[in-house]
């Protein structure tokens, strides 16, 4: 008995969800491009899911023989400055790679030729900071 | 050689349930507390967000997108008390919304077993919850995408920003309150069956996996842990930090703003009293020098016939100097100090001193080229008619020669280039 009642309080809540996101994607049934913005809805989840996932695993997978490398690990040391590298990356291409030149010029009366170069820099400093780390932690864990 | 296949085939497939996991650190409590993060965090991004859309004005129909039925919040006044209220929200929104992308990775990552949990559903409730589930997945990473590509202006989509970042919302909103609503005493319960405290005192070597949960979040064959929960906390938390202090300063302004070195607002002008950040220059909006130089004039309407004035007239008028953030959809927003003429004493002028609206154009030809101005809009004492900004005369891309300035109001309406005010009469 009680368990039909939470099955069906959980029944309600699953349709009204699906039923305010059936409204919300009704006002753009009529635009020209709502096949596109449903490409990319289902683009972002196959692109995390399918793509980004597998290969992060997969690289951290093969990033693993790090681990008994030497007698301080540098798994994380490598790790969180290619997280970084990663992540900055990814939010950040338009202005790193040009993207989206014309718009940007109009938007901001600039060009985006500093990116590159800003964002090299700061890859640098992740890894040599992480370097840095993993030199002192390694000297003192030989001493 | 064959021995390492036949391994690896089996870490695949146990019992033909999919992937194996590995990682001794996935389990319930993790996965809760970057739920908990997340529960505390985008409510916020979503109220600011839909807080935002009734900044644009939606009651005059020039908010985007236009009739959106039930999918608002309740209509009310944009008021302009603070002058920092639009800054505020948008910058919240913008920048809560950045910091919040690392922990959506990692929770994510935390329950991705389940998403390769077979058989994937056994009943009817558990097909509808693995749909709201792609609501949820699909409607955050959607905005986040969306957000992002805006932010740095660049369209790569194609299809209306505004249009997909504002339904896409309410399609996220849908598959977020579902899984709160369904998942929340799992996560209270799951919180509370480990110390924060202990786990943040926690080494690597100490680290030992959650106890078998009936999701199959906590790892049937884990390995060694590489990294303690504290570790993986701290690379969460600290990507949030990263991205918290290359963004920040594009509102905040002042020294931090140098550090947002990978945002477009982050950049610096010079030191002049225009160079501050442009939203789109003179030459984007095709403004010619000819429009603008001794033949321009500015029409006042709404009461009887309509009046013109030149600059020189305008500038005899009393002047009045307000100090003012001017803030951005894109979650920037920098403060100047603005002078010119007051909006109500132009509504005076016209014979509508007390207007219930105000219809702004400008030279622009397209874009952002009209706006309404509610009556509290106009009438406030440090709303302008600006010709000057920082004591200098504004420049062709800040809106020369004159453009609006209204506390809390929306960048994208603080007009610029204005030919005509048009009062409206209660």
């Amino acid at each position: 008995m009680r368990a039909n009642a939470i099955n069906g309080a959980h029944l309600l809540i699953l349709l009204a969800s699906l039923a305010l996101a059936g409204y919300a994607a009704s006002f753009v049934l009529g635009d020209p491009l709502a096949l596109i913005m449903l490409a990319w809805f289902l683009g972002a989840v196959i692109g995390h899911d399918l793509i980004l996932f597998p290969i992060y695993a997969l690289a951290d997978r093969a990033a693993d023989r790090l681990a008994n490398l030497a007698p301080v690990s540098p798994l994380n040391y490598v790790r969180v400055p290619v997280l970084g590298t990663a992540l900055t990356f990814v939010l950040f291409f338009p202005g790193i790679i040009g993207q989206g030149a014309p718009t940007y010029r109009a938007a901001t009366g600039q060009t985006q030729e500093p990116y590159l170069v800003r964002w090299l820099i700061l890859v640098g400093v992740l890894f040599a900071t992480s370097g840095l780390c993993y030199a002192i932690r390694s000297y003192r864990a030989r001493r | 050689m064959r021995g390492t296949m036949s391994a690896r085939t089996q870490r695949w497939r146990p019992s033909g349930r999919g992937p194996a996991w590995r990682s001794p650190l996935r389990g319930p409590w993790l996965t809760s507390v970057f739920g908990a993060v997340l529960l505390a965090t985008l409510p916020l991004v979503i109220i600011t967000g839909l807080l935002d859309y009734l900044a644009y004005g939606p009651r005059f129909g020039q908010a985007i997108p236009g009739d959106v039925g039930w999918l608002h919040l309740p209509f009310f006044d944009w008021p302009t008390r603070p002058s920092w209220l639009f800054r505020l929200t948008q910058g919240l929104h913008v920048v809560l919304g950045l910091i919040v992308i690392p922990v959506v990775l990692a929770k994510l990552w935390s329950v991705i077993p389940r998403l390769f949990h077979w058989p994937p559903a056994r009943s009817l409730v558990q097909v509808l919850e693995r749909l709201t589930l792609l609501l949820l997945v699909g409607g955050i990473l959607f905005e986040i995408a969306t957000g992002v590509l805006n932010i740095q202006y660049d369209y790569l989509f194609g299809f209306s920003f505004y249009t997909a970042h504002y339904y896409g919302a309410w399609v996220f909103i849908g598959g977020f309150l579902a899984h709160v609503a369904l998942k929340l005493p799992k996560m209270v319960r799951a919180l509370r069956s480990r110390s924060l405290r202990t786990e943040l005192r926690t080494s690597r070597a100490n680290t030992e996996p959650e106890p078998r949960d009936p999701d199959g979040l906590v790892a049937r064959g884990p390995r060694r842990p590489t990294m303690s929960r504290r570790g993986a906390l701290g690379l969460v938390f600290g990507g949030s930090a990263l991205l918290g202090v290359l963004s920040a300063g594009q509102t905040l302004g002042g020294a931090s703003r140098s550090a947002a070195i990978l945002l477009p607002r982050g950049r610096s002008y010079g030191d002049g009293p225009n160079d501050f950040q442009v939203n789109r220059t003179a030459s984007a909006a095709a403004i010619t020098p000819a429009a603008t130089g001794s033949a321009w004039r500015l029409t006042l309407s709404g009461g009887g016939a309509p009046l013109r004035f030149d600059r020189t007239v305008l500038q005899a008028m009393p002047q009045h100097t307000a100090e003012l953030p001017i803030a951005c959809v894109e979650g920037w927003s920098t403060t100047q100090t603005w002078s010119g003429v007051r909006l109500r004493d132009l509504a005076a002028l016209a014979g509508i001193p007390e207007p219930a609206s105000a219809v702004v154009s400008s030279l622009e030809r397209s874009g952002f080229n009209r706006v309404t101005l509610q009556a509290n809009q106009v009438l406030d004492p440090e709303s302008l008619l600006a010709l000057r900004v920082n004591g200098a005369v504004l420049s062709p891309d800040h809106g020369f020669p004159a453009r609006i300035i209204v506390p809390a109001l929306p960048g994208v309406h603080c007009t610029k280039w204005v030919r005509s005010i048009e009062f409206r009469k209660p």
